[in-house]
């Protein structure tokens, strides 16, 4: 457990030293001038407007990061080779690549939680309200992040970064769109076609669960129930993949 | 209790698709004994750097097995005991020599003042206490092998193993490097290092193994592989000598070569060299040099890797 922490902590100073946070620059600026720009745009809908935009940059800027920089957490250090020296201490290689995951996880947390604070000081500025859905939402992302992360780093242990990289947005992209799947297989004649789109309804990621930004935005709240049972789907699937990502680089020759 | 104890070990790469194989390391057998320094030789591409990743647990062997401190390599925890050094080491370059320490010695379990001390103790055997807050990637090549080898130390090794330590080095660091080898050896750790830098290892080695395409050709000590008699030829340089005394010695079964007043006389045989001597006496030649040949280390690399076209 140790040397997990340890291996995390150095992974986080490797993101920051690899200037990571400097998203951020450019989270605020968007932040900013998208509020001032609606301001001017916008009557009556502006508080619902800020929400929204806010709650998709912290969305797209958390997702970018977590794809990649994922990809690279253990391709490069393949390609650098500097997974040389880290094999030969007494650390089983699962506890590296956990560590390595959970650093990049304390990476996001940070960044998230900056930018939640700097999204609250815009709203409030602004004089919109704050209340308890917009940190639901936010927590949700966070959790669809570490879902993508683990994602990455299962890549990542037998690809290359591009191929990684590819592939993980692909399941992105394909996870927030899974409910289309299983709608068009309940539709189809053919039972062969239905029951792959079905299982693979299954099997990929719903990320649709984790995206509660519109409700957040307008006011409707989120059952205590909901997040539950979607925090519950969102640790074990991340948990299952890593385990998969484990098994598959504890396997791995180092060539 | 041996250091090191290989036994058939053997990895056959797949390559690509195609199901051409390509065998890296073929049934290697090997014993270390505890405090020597071992040199593994072998040209680019003969298994050294795969026979050191087995043992290091990067690659899984396709056949047999190895045990280091009485313990199977695939044991994690005997990592305890080992110090090791990659070929053309990488490492984070965001850290700086004294976090990069850190950060070693955290994996061993290591902590507190105990590391502390024992960082000053390695900065200052591998000369680099100046260089301590400056990040690696300012290093020179140099600079990175010496901070390599100091984290390699960092857990107090018994068996030390470093993959091609003297490559890339100028003659400065590669004198370094040894002197940091033979130090670790006075201290009673045992070292075995891959090179092909012949010269360094004849200096510093108590015995080499020498392999060849994945097979182990030989193993001893440098002067049990090079042979007893290992003077392959004399070269005698004389002066004073008439053509007919020349004539004489040239009967002798040996090559003259003439420079000026100086003749240079090469003889295959060891054994007629006071036969030779007593011939250029009796015509008061007088002699100028006499340089008995060794079987070198290089010739004997080159005998057994096939490579010697002479």
């Amino acid at each position: 457990m140790k040397r997990i922490v340890v291996i995390a902590l150095n992974t986080f100073k490797e993101n920051l030293r690899d200037k990571i946070l400097f998203n951020l620059v450019f989270f605020g600026l968007m932040l900013i001038g998208s509020s001032v720009l609606l301001g001017s745009l916008t009557i009556g809908e502006q508080a619902k407007l800020m929400k929204d935009l806010g709650l998709a940059s912290i969305n797209i800027f958390g997702v970018l990061i977590a794809v990649f920089v994922g990809i690279g957490l253990v391709s490069k250090e393949i390609e650098k080779r500097t997974i040389y020296s880290i094999i030969a201490k007494p650390i089983p290689r699962y506890q590296f690549l956990l560590g390595r995951y959970s650093g990049l996880a304390l990476t996001l947390s940070v960044n998230i939680a900056i930018m939640a604070v700097g999204f609250a000081l815009v709203l409030l500025l602004g004089s919109v309200s704050l209340d308890i859905g917009l940190m639901k939402a936010i927590g949700l992302i966070f959790l669809e992040l570490l879902l993508i992360v683990a994602v990455a780093v299962m890549f990542s242990t037998f690809t290359t970064p591009t191929l990684s990289a590819t592939f993980t947005l692909a399941i992105y992209v394909i996870g927030h769109l899974t409910g289309d799947l299983k709608a068009f297989g309940d539709k189809l004649e053919n039972p062969l076609v239905s029951g792959v789109l079905n299982v693979l309804y299954y099997a990929l990621p719903n990320l649709a669960n984790f995206n509660v930004k519109s409700e957040a935005a307008h006011g409707i709240p989120i059952s205590g129930n909901y997040l539950l049972v979607t925090v519950s789907y969102g640790v074990a699937y991340a948990a299952s993949v890593m385990v998969a990502a484990c098994m598959i680089f504890q396997r791995r020759d180092f060539k | 209790m041996k250091p090191l104890r290989i036994h058939g070990l053997t990895k056959e790469y797949r390559t690509g698709f195609s199901c051409r194989s390509v065998m890296a390391l073929d049934h290697l057998n090997l014993e270390i004994e505890e405090g020597e320094v071992f040199g593994f030789l072998g040209h680019n591409g003969a298994g050294k750097t795969t026979a050191i990743k087995l043992l290091m647990g990067f690659v899984y062997p396709t056949a047999g097995e190895a045990w280091i401190l009485d313990r199977s390599i695939r044991d994690v925890g005997v990592k305890q005991y080992i110090g090791f050094l990659p070929e053309s080491p990488f490492f984070y370059e965001y850290l700086t020599a004294e976090e990069f320490l850190l950060f070693y010695g955290q994996l061993f379990g290591m902590g507190g003042l105990r590391l502390a001390k024992k960082i000053d103790e390695l900065l200052e055997l591998v000369s680099m206490t100046d260089a301590r807050h400056r990040p690696l990637r300012k290093f020179s090549k140099g600079m990175l092998q010496r901070i390599g080898i100091a984290q390699a130390l960092i857990n107090d090794p018994k068996l030390v193993i470093l993959d091609e330590p003297m490559s890339g080095l100028d003659p400065i660091g590669r004198r370094d490097v040894r002197d940091i080898i033979l130090r670790l050896k006075q201290e009673g750790k045992t070292i075995f290092f891959s090179s092909h830098i012949l010269p360094d290892v004849e200096m510093i080695c108590d015995r080499v193994g020498i392999l060849v395409k994945g097979r182990l050709k030989a193993v001893g000590t440098v002067q049990e592989i090079a042979g007893a008699s290992s003077v392959t030829s004399i070269e005698l340089v004389v002066e004073g000598l008439s053509e007919g005394a020349l004539a004489g010695v040239e009967g002798l079964d040996t090559t003259l070569i003439r420079r000026g007043d100086h003749v240079l006389i090469k003889l295959d045989d060891e054994a007629r060299v006071n036969g030779l001597l007593e011939q250029i006496l009796k015509h008061k030649g007088r002699v100028v040099s006499l340089l008995p040949h060794k079987r070198s280390l290089e010739d004997l690399f080159l005998t057994e890797s096939g490579m010697n076209r002479t």
